[in-house]
């Protein structure tokens, strides 16, 4: 029997569980001083004392998920985090999509639990017991075979939280609908818990077993960068850009897990430890900026109450600050230096780079290809940005209510600002960052740190002898600025004088919004490139008064989405088609189901008597 | 330290001329007279001492922008080896970086093309983040193999007692390649003409004058020479990377010049030779640089 009274919650409180915790706080500090301004006015006091609670609780189950000691508390907690998460969801209860998005989120999350579950009673099995310790312990006697089972399980079941493709459908429905912080928290910070799960279970409890699961979480990790940045690219609703752009960067992160799992499997400690160090470092980057870019777009929202991007523009002019903020998290997350998601990214590069070097020939060829990949999505994803930023920000307003917008509140610019200074604080402390990342992954790894050399303001990686590698974040920093000082300096003293006029249009007499470049026109040589995968279609409507005369015109352009059609549609109409089957047998007549008991009984004392 | 600052200086001075010759080779192949070497200079000092027009659609982005992309390509010029390799900039960043300095002044040039609301600008920044998303696995993948030889991304990797590779040979011309995408050059973009339709780098810069002009257009010579410099140096790395005398440093500088300008006579080829692409297939070229550089990786691999 299970001993459900028994358990005493206990706390493990070790490095890996102290840097989720920081990364936890941090994001939630920020949201919790921005939601101040952000519910004023738009809620009631009553909703807004039930949401701080929610919030609040919220909170609290995450930081229970990252520190407990014991798998049971740790189900409870995870339980606890997706239901309160789902409430925070359906929040804004009058829009009918937020309960929609609820829903799916609630499937979603729970399948992945149940498989969680499973594994967890697979790893009892053997262990006897709920503990981490004891688990792992027992984790050695678990036959090759059970330990794979157990490692696709805790993969699906991690995975679907942390929004790896296939299993990210629900993240672009979830965190657009919930209010602008709660999504800050949930993509910067919730779909992390499951890279936690990832860490402590697969690595450090039931540790790595063969070659193929690092390798599998690789190729995984690739095709969610693809997958999610070109899905990012055809998005037009600011959050859900942002929201698949959660599904890249998780993505970037498993990159460094996985490459730290194929290490670890040979035995390449130094290596394994420098891969685990990158891949939280580029978690908690993201953490930061995408909570930061949510944080934004919450502002927008509330300014124009839209989140389309293609009735923005020219809100630089209306809402500065916010637009710098943007421009911050933008920049970081389009890895560009010096600021912090450069430093993870290019990280991230070199763990590949060091790795093709170090590992035999088949797997050189591989690496090499993830890191060219991933320098795609990089690139993808700035062009992203530069569609995100520009179409929202720049330019002249495309509607009525862009024009009214106005600057967000001072505890929002708070809010936002504060992330914004961190990540250039993660961007050119990157040595400080790195070390202290370094002895977090050395504690999960227990591998020794020797031949990797660190100074304080440049960071040097020796993995081969006598090969060092550089990047020094504040001399990049200050060479820029430098530069950009003595440019600007001489442009200005030495130049003759900027006159304002209006734009070049051909000759055309004015030059209106509706002249200016589209998010949908922005993205079309991507949807043309990527047409393969995304196979976009078309609509048009004519409305004519006669054959001669079109009176409106009506175009609309989608993209198909494959998982949704080619996987979760089948596997939905499977579940609705066995249901329809299976309901013939209740016809509601109550002898029908007398029969069913008997016939029940009966099988049962025959089965009794068998066995 | 100071053949670094000479060096920095020699290859600002040199930017302006490399197009100029281009500019000059494929005049002269079309069986024209064509402009003076030296017209990029003129045009520059023009650009500088004029007034400038800025729209009054634009933000600070729009300002800002020049100098980000000046200084990103100046940054890159730092870290390139040109005829000496042992430099300060080692300690600065590795092969790597340079992805990642060029694709801060191409973000910023991209907002600035949006920022002035016309289409063009938007046309072009959207081709131009297109084009480059395509270019970029091309590049790390070439400076892969490049940085395989010699097991470091580090900026020794370029230099080196003569490495005349096979796979650095193939290395270079994917680079080449990509140069052609990133100068915006013929089959890709074209720099001559300023037809709307076809401009891709053109087009995001259009509303720029004066001295704001002069500067996108130095960083992109800039950028040009830092390209050419890397491909001369995967090809035929630099010689001397120790300390080094006068006549060694000169030694350097008479090579250095020789490789640049038979690249430039190749470029100068490609453009007259070629047509532009349809946007469209300019992403197939890509794929074959991208192609060329994973089998001069698998080469690097096999130690050819």
């Amino acid at each position: 029997m299970l001993n459900l009274f028994n358990t005493s919650i206990a706390f493990l409180l070790d490095p890996l569980s102290f840097f989720f915790v920081f990364t936890i706080l941090l994001i939630s500090l920020a949201s919790a001083i921005y939601s101040v301004g952000y519910l004023q006015g738009e809620y009631s006091l009553r909703k807004r004392l039930y949401g701080w609670v929610l919030f609040a609780a919220f909170i609290v189950s995450m930081l229970f998920v990252v520190t407990v000691n014991n798998a049971l508390i740790f189900l409870i907690s995870w339980e606890a985090m997706s239901l309160l998460s789902y409430f925070l969801v359906i929040f804004d209860q009058k829009n009918e999509k937020s309960i929609s998005a609820g829903i799916i989120y609630l499937v979603m999350t729970h399948i992945g639990t149940a498989f969680i579950i499973a594994s967890f009673l697979i790893m009892y099995k053997y262990s006897g017991s709920f503990d981490f310790a004891a688990i792992k312990a027992a984790c050695q006697n678990i036959p090759v075979f059970t330990k794979n089972l157990v490692f696709i399980f805790l993969l699906i079941g991690f995975g679907t939280k942390a929004g790896i493709v296939p299993l990210h459908i629900w993240l672009p429905y979830a965190h657009p609908q919930a209010p602008s912080h709660i999504s800050s928290l949930m993509s910067g910070v919730m779909i992390k818990t499951a890279i936690y799960g990832i860490i402590r279970f697969i690595i450090f409890i039931l540790g790595i077993e063969s070659l193929w699961w690092g390798n599998l979480i690789l190729i995984i990790a690739i095709i969610s960068c693809l997958v999610g940045v070109i899905y990012a690219l055809m998005e037009h609703d600011l959050k859900k850009l942002l929201a698949y752009h959660s599904v890249e960067n998780i993505g970037i992160i498993l990159l460094g897990i996985g490459a730290s799992m194929v290490f670890i499997k040979l035995k390449l400690t130094v290596l394994a430890v420098l891969a685990l160090s990158v891949g939280l470092y580029h978690l908690i980057n993201h953490a930061i900026f995408k909570g930061l870019l949510f944080l934004c777009a919450g502002s927008v929202y509330k300014a124009t109450g839209t989140g389309d991007m293609e009735k923005f523009g020219g809100l630089i002019k209306k809402m500065p600050q916010t637009a710098l903020a943007f421009l911050f998290g933008a920049m970081a997350i389009s890895a560009l230096p010096p600021l912090n998601g450069f430093v993870s990214e290019w990280l991230t590069l070199q763990v590949f780079f060091i790795g093709a070097f170090s590992v035999s020939s088949g797997l050189k060829i591989f690496f090499a290809i993830c890191a060219s990949l991933l320098a795609l999505t990089g690139g993808l994803a700035a062009s992203c940005f530069v569609k995100a930023f520009g179409i929202t920000f720049l330019a002249m307003p495309r509607s009525a209510k862009a024009k009214e917008a106005v600057e967000a509140g001072l505890s929002m610019k708070i809010g936002m600002f504060f992330l914004a200074f961190f990540t250039v604080v993660f961007g050119l402390g990157a040595a400080v960052v790195f070390k202290i990342l370094a002895k977090v992954s050395q504690s999960v790894l227990a591998g020794e740190l020797a031949p990797i050399n660190f100074s304080l303001n440049n960071f040097t990686i020796n993995i081969q002898e006598g090969n060092f590698v550089y990047l020094s974040v504040p001399q990049i920093a200050l060479i820029l600025a430098i530069i950009l000082l003595i440019t600007a300096t001489l442009i200005y003293l030495f130049t003759g004088k900027v006159k304002k006029y209006g734009t070049w249009n051909c000759g055309y007499y004015k030059l209106t919004p509706r002249n200016e470049y589209t998010a949908t026109a922005f993205s079309k040589p991507f949807r043309i490139a990527f047409g393969f995968f995304l196979k976009p279609y078309r609509k048009t409507e004519k409305l004519r008064e006669s054959f001669y005369h079109v009176k409106t015109f009506k175009y609309e352009t989608h993209t198909t989405s494959i998982f949704q059609e080619y996987i979760y549609k089948p596997i939905l109409a499977f579940t609705f088609g066995s249901a329809r089957f299976i309901r013939k047998i209740q016809p509601g007549s109550i002898h029908l189901y007398i029969a069913y008991i008997f016939a029940t009984i009966v099988a049962l004392i025959v089965l009794i008597k068998i066995f | 330290m100071i053949f670094i600052i000479l060096q920095i200086i020699f290859l600002i001075s040199l930017a302006p001329l490399v197009s100029g010759i281009i500019t000059k080779i494929k005049n002269n192949l079309r069986l024209r007279r064509g402009q003076s070497v030296w017209q990029p200079y003129y045009n520059l000092a023009k650009l500088f001492s004029k007034d400038e027009v800025c729209s009054e659609h634009s933000s600070w982005v729009f300002k800002i922008t020049p100098f980000i992309v000046f200084a990103s390509s100046l940054l890159a010029l730092f870290l390139v080896p040109a005829f000496i390799a042992k430099s300060p900039a080692q300690y600065l960043g590795d092969l790597l970086l340079l992805v990642f300095i060029f694709s801060l002044g191409r973000f910023f040039l991209a907002l600035a093309g949006l920022d002035t609301g016309s289409s063009f600008g938007g046309m072009g920044s959207s081709r131009e983040m297109f084009i480059s998303s395509f270019a970029e696995p091309a590049i790390v993948m070439a400076f892969f193999a490049v940085s395989f030889n010699f097991g470091t991304t580090n900026l020794a990797a370029t230099c080196g007692p003569g490495a005349l590779k096979f796979s650095s040979l193939i290395a270079g011309i994917a680079l080449l390649i990509v140069t052609l995408a990133e100068t915006s050059r013929i089959p890709i973009d074209n720099q001559e003409t300023h037809l709307e339709l076809t401009m891709i780098h053109e087009a995001m810069a259009l509303e720029y004058s004066g001295p704001s002009l002069a500067l996108i257009e130095l960083a992109s010579y800039l950028k040009q020479i830092v390209f050419f410099t890397l491909i001369s140096a995967t090809v035929y790395p630099v010689v001397f990377c120790a300390q080094i005398t006068p006549i060694q440093a000169l030694t350097g500088i008479i090579i250095y010049l020789a490789k640049i300008s038979f690249i430039a006579v190749l470029i100068a080829f490609t453009e007259v030779f070629l047509a532009k692409m349809r946007l469209f297939r300019a992403v197939d070229f890509l794929y074959f640089s991208f192609v060329l550089a994973l089998l001069a990786l698998i080469a690097a691999t096999l130690g050819a």
